[in-house]
């Protein structure tokens, strides 16, 4: 079972017109993480407008031996908007995996919708010429790489090969994601802090069952309501939750916000003081690279897995972590991640409880975690 | 006595000052010409008050110049724009989503070097002259007349700019304009080379416009050193001006608000500043405006210039009030009120003539207004205050207490108490405040870096960052003993390792005038 586009439109390919809608998406599955999809948003450009348009393939239509090898970016995003990607050899990433392994690869994707990694497929999918799946590994943003849906399906992110704009280029074999992600920072610091990497090469049987079908569509989607809903004068924050199938939890400005660095890791709150419909009330929001918890008037509303993402008030473009303010006035929004996620290993991977957080994952809707079942229940 | 001169887009406002008394004040139309704007200027104060050129001591100018300058494309110099950072970044060169029509106008040539830094310091590739000297000789072939210099990680090490500075200035000539990004902007290669690139396309229009307002000054017999007001509320010299037009940039806004603080004695407020067509509203932190966290968009570019956060709308003065449809602007008469309202004797009915008709203000023929009905008189007036208020609490962060100050012309449109936002201070000289905010703006120092912390040492990094601001504001012009920070924030880096942080750091202190 993969989550369901029941709305929008599924893309065949993707134009030049669609860059600046599935950035502001990929902004907004971000959850405040991913990074700025801006300098992406200008590469993807830029590769379409050079070798042409993207062809975007559905999940369900993937031939059972087609072998798809993911791309990303891995560093630290406040490193790669001052060392610009270059991208002139994205797709070596590709190649080496695929030869590592003895294959040629037949398709791309992405590993992570959210943020600015929603950008580069594209670009290495126009360069070598091959089409892109309509669909990610995670279908939100997520800091380390084994926080994919394909670790639950006992698809490990090894072999793994990285590359830099220097021309570097690392083949990563680990025993499991976990040690792959450990290398894999290493190196992408000693490269930099601005490498490329591509990891769980699968078949079209394997993507078939670990990819969150749709996303690629589903990001453009949200970012052409956004747009519209601006641009006619409608509340672009209510017809972003409609479109999420989520909900507004709260209006207000950012009143009190803390930062600490620990074990190279951002960590963060802010306080959120009601106005609006939400005057008197406080939100508190807690956050690393992603918001992960958030709190109204010290009741649990919503964690992570499940989606929560903080939007300007006005115009409903998405405010990462980094760019957080003191006196933003802001607009909460929680929907539903990937019912995977909510399973006992998804949980076990991406729970408040593995960032540290001691409370009980809430969905979305705000009820309690309760009785999860297996990813067993998923398999195809 | 030091005078300050606001140069806005209608009107060149100037005070007279001593210490913080306003002797005299006067108002003149902006000419398109600097120097008569500000001679005129000049003249009508001495005029006011027959001041003796030997006792002023400073005279400081806000100017829009600059920024209306890119806005409208014109009088913009062939500019190159040379980025050392190869192999990385190569995919998206200088002058990349750039307006064509801009692109255009400065003639804009791009060049990569090889250079740069990674986010530690350590070098992305060596640096190679020859290679900058081969592009100097190619803009000096295709008639460049200014360069802006963008190095990769500048911000944390500036080594290969001034290293490409002097072997530009070798082969250009030894006052040939050169730009260096980390003197400009802040982490974030594209806009803060978008924002050199602008820097170095002004700089002749700089010399120009510095040059007139010196000769203005002088003609007066005033001998006294002028200094410029930047975005953030501070000072600079003529000869920074030269090499930084880009830093004038939001002063319009930031001097009213400094002026409005000064005024009025707060130093936490919301600053309401009604013109004729627009009310802009910011806030005012320790004393300085608050910025805009977001990327600034000017001309088509995207920036990352600090910027204050201001929100405005269509309401002033000289808004037109419609009695059919119930509104109040957004359209204006502008500059023409005195000649257009009703009070004046004109014939279009405008916010001004509903403040006389209801008391509010004073100003021109009140006869001319009676006949107009208490009905429309309710309804404009709710608008006005509604539109206001509104503003005004969306740029407050709490719903804690804090004054309302109003300054500019329009403010006598203001009620005395606006429903939520409590009693609203005018205070005296409202009408030129942006002029004594130049008069009395400061001088400071800032530090902006990538640091490494050690866990549990952020207190002292903080602290060495604090020092060197405070230096900084002292070297260049603030009196030690009233030297204070005005900002600081710290931010980590996410990802990196070492715990880095983004520390950054501004002192701001009193001009010390000499004589």
């Amino acid at each position: 079972m993969t989550l369901e586009v029941t709305h929008g439109r599924k893309l065949k390919r993707i134009t030049v017109e669609d860059i600046d809608s599935l950035a502001r998406g990929a902004a907004i599955l971000g959850t405040g993480g991913g990074g700025d999809p801006y300098i992406g948003a200008l590469l993807a450009k830029q590769a379409i407008e050079e070798f042409g348009p993207v062809e975007l393939v559905s999940v369900e239509d993937l031939p059972d031996d087609a072998f798809i090898v993911p791309i990303a970016a891995i560093g630290a995003p406040t490193v790669s908007v001052e060392k610009l990607d270059t991208v002139e050899k994205l797709y070596l990433t590709i190649e080496k995996l695929a030869a590592s392994l003895n294959r040629t690869a037949t398709h791309t994707a992405c590993l992570e919708i959210g943020g600015s990694n929603s950008m580069l497929p594209i670009v290495a999918a126009a360069q070598l010429g091959i089409p892109l799946i309509d669909g990610d590994l995670i279908g939100r943003a997520f800091p380390e790489i084994q926080m994919g849906m394909a670790p639950l399906y006992g698809i490990q992110a090894t072999p793994m090969a990285l590359a830099d704009e220097k021309g570097n280029t690392l083949v990563i074999e680990a025993i499991d994601s976990f040690w792959a992600e450990r290398f894999a920072r290493q190196a992408s610091i000693e490269m930099g802090c601005n490498a490329f990497n591509s990891t769980y090469a699968m078949t079209g049987a394997q993507a078939r069952e670990s990819f969150v079908a749709g996303s690629m569509s589903f990001a453009i989607t949200i970012g052409d309501a956004v747009a519209n809903a601006q641009h006619n004068n409608l509340n672009p924050c209510d017809v972003l939750a409609e479109t999420l199938s989520g909900r507004v939890v709260h209006l207000g400005k950012v009143a009190d916000l803390q930062r600490q660095t620990t074990g190279g890791f951002a960590k963060g709150q802010a306080m959120i003081e009601g106005m609006g419909p939400d005057v008197g009330s406080v939100l508190s929001l807690h956050f690393q690279n992603e918001h992960l918890l958030a709190t109204k008037d010290g009741t649990v509303v919503t964690t992570t897995p499940d989606l929560i993402i903080v939007v300007d008030a006005e115009s409903a473009e998405p405010v990462t972590t980094e760019n957080l303010r003191y006196g933003q006035r802001v607009c909460i929004l929680t929907a539903p991640s990937d019912p995977r996620w909510h399973t006992t290993e998804g949980l076990e991977l991406a729970g408040p409880a593995y960032f540290g957080y001691g409370v009980p994952s809430h969905r979305w809707d705000g009820t309690p975690e309760g009785h999860t079942e297996s990813i067993e229940r998923y398999r195809a | 006595m030091r005078i300050g001169i606001d140069v806005g887009g209608t009107n060149t406002d100037a005070v007279l000052l001593d210490g913080g008394q306003v002797l005299a004040s006067t108002k003149v139309p902006t000419t398109r010409d600097v120097t008569s704007g500000i001679t005129q200027v000049l003249t009508a104060l001495k005029e006011l008050n027959g001041f003796s050129p030997d006792h002023i001591r400073g005279v400081m100018i806000g100017t829009t110049h600059f920024i209306n300058a890119l806005i409208e494309a014109r009088d913009l110099c062939p500019t190159a724009a040379i980025r050392l950072g190869l192999p990385a970044t190569a995919s998206l060169p200088p002058f990349t989503d750039w307006p064509d029509a801009l692109t255009s106008a400065v003639k804009g040539r791009a060049y990569m070097a090889h250079g740069g830094h990674e986010f530690d310091g350590r070098a992305i590739s060596p640096f190679d002259p020859d290679e900058i000297r081969r592009h100097a000789e190619d803009m000096a072939a295709h008639g460049v007349r200014s360069v802006a210099v963008s190095s990769v990680f500048s911000p944390v090490n500036d080594e290969f700019e001034q290293r490409a500075l002097s072997i530009l200035r070798e082969e250009l000539g030894p006052d040939f304009p050169v730009s260096l990004s980390h003197e400009i902007g802040r982490v974030g290669l594209l806009e803060r080379e978008n924002a050199t690139i602008v820097n170095a396309s002004l700089a002749e229009m700089a010399n120009r416009i510095v040059d007139g307002l010196a000769k203005a000054v002088l003609e007066q017999g005033i001998t006294a050193p002028l200094y410029v007001s930047q975005n953030d509320g501070t000072l600079m010299d003529i000869e920074y001006t030269r090499r930084y037009p880009v830093s004038t940039f939001a002063s319009g806004p930031t001097n009213s608000m400094r002026g409005a603080a000064a005024l009025s004695g707060f130093s936490d407020c919301l600053i309401v500043d009604i013109g004729g067509t627009t009310t802009d509203v910011g806030a005012l932190v320790n004393g300085f405006p608050r910025e805009s966290s977001t990327h600034v968009r000017l001309a088509g570019l995207r920036t990352n210039f600090r910027m204050p956060d201001v929100l405005s709308a269509g309401l002033g003065g000289g808004s037109r009030v419609r009695t059919d449809q119930g509104t109040v602007g957004p359209d204006s008469v502008g500059y023409r009120l005195t000649d257009e309202s009703l009070v004046f004797g004109g014939s279009v009915l405008t916010a001004t003539d509903i403040a006389v008709r209801s008391g509010r203000a004073d100003v021109g023929d009140a006869s001319l207004v009676a006949h107009i009905s208490d009905a429309v008189v309710r309804s404009a007036l709710e608008q006005i205050d509604r539109t206001i208020a509104d503003i005004a609490d969306r740029i407050r962060t709490s719903s804690a207490p804090l004054p309302v100050v109003a300054v500019g012309g329009g403010s006598i449109l203001l009620a005395e108490q606006l429903d939520g936002l409590g009693s609203i201070y005018r205070p005296e000289n409202f009408d030129v405040a942006n002029a004594y905010g130049a008069a009395i703006a400061q001088i400071s120092g800032e530090v902006d870096r990538v640091s490494y912390i050690a866990d549990g040492d952020q207190k002292r990094a903080l602290e060495s960052a604090r020092q060197e601001a405070v230096d900084r504001a002292v070297a260049a012009g603030a009196s030690p003993d009233t030297v204070s920070i005005v900002e600081q924030e710290a931010i980590p880096i996410p990802y990196l390792p070492g715990n880095a942080m983004r520390v950054r750091v501004k002192a701001a202190g009193n001009l010390t005038l000499g004589k």
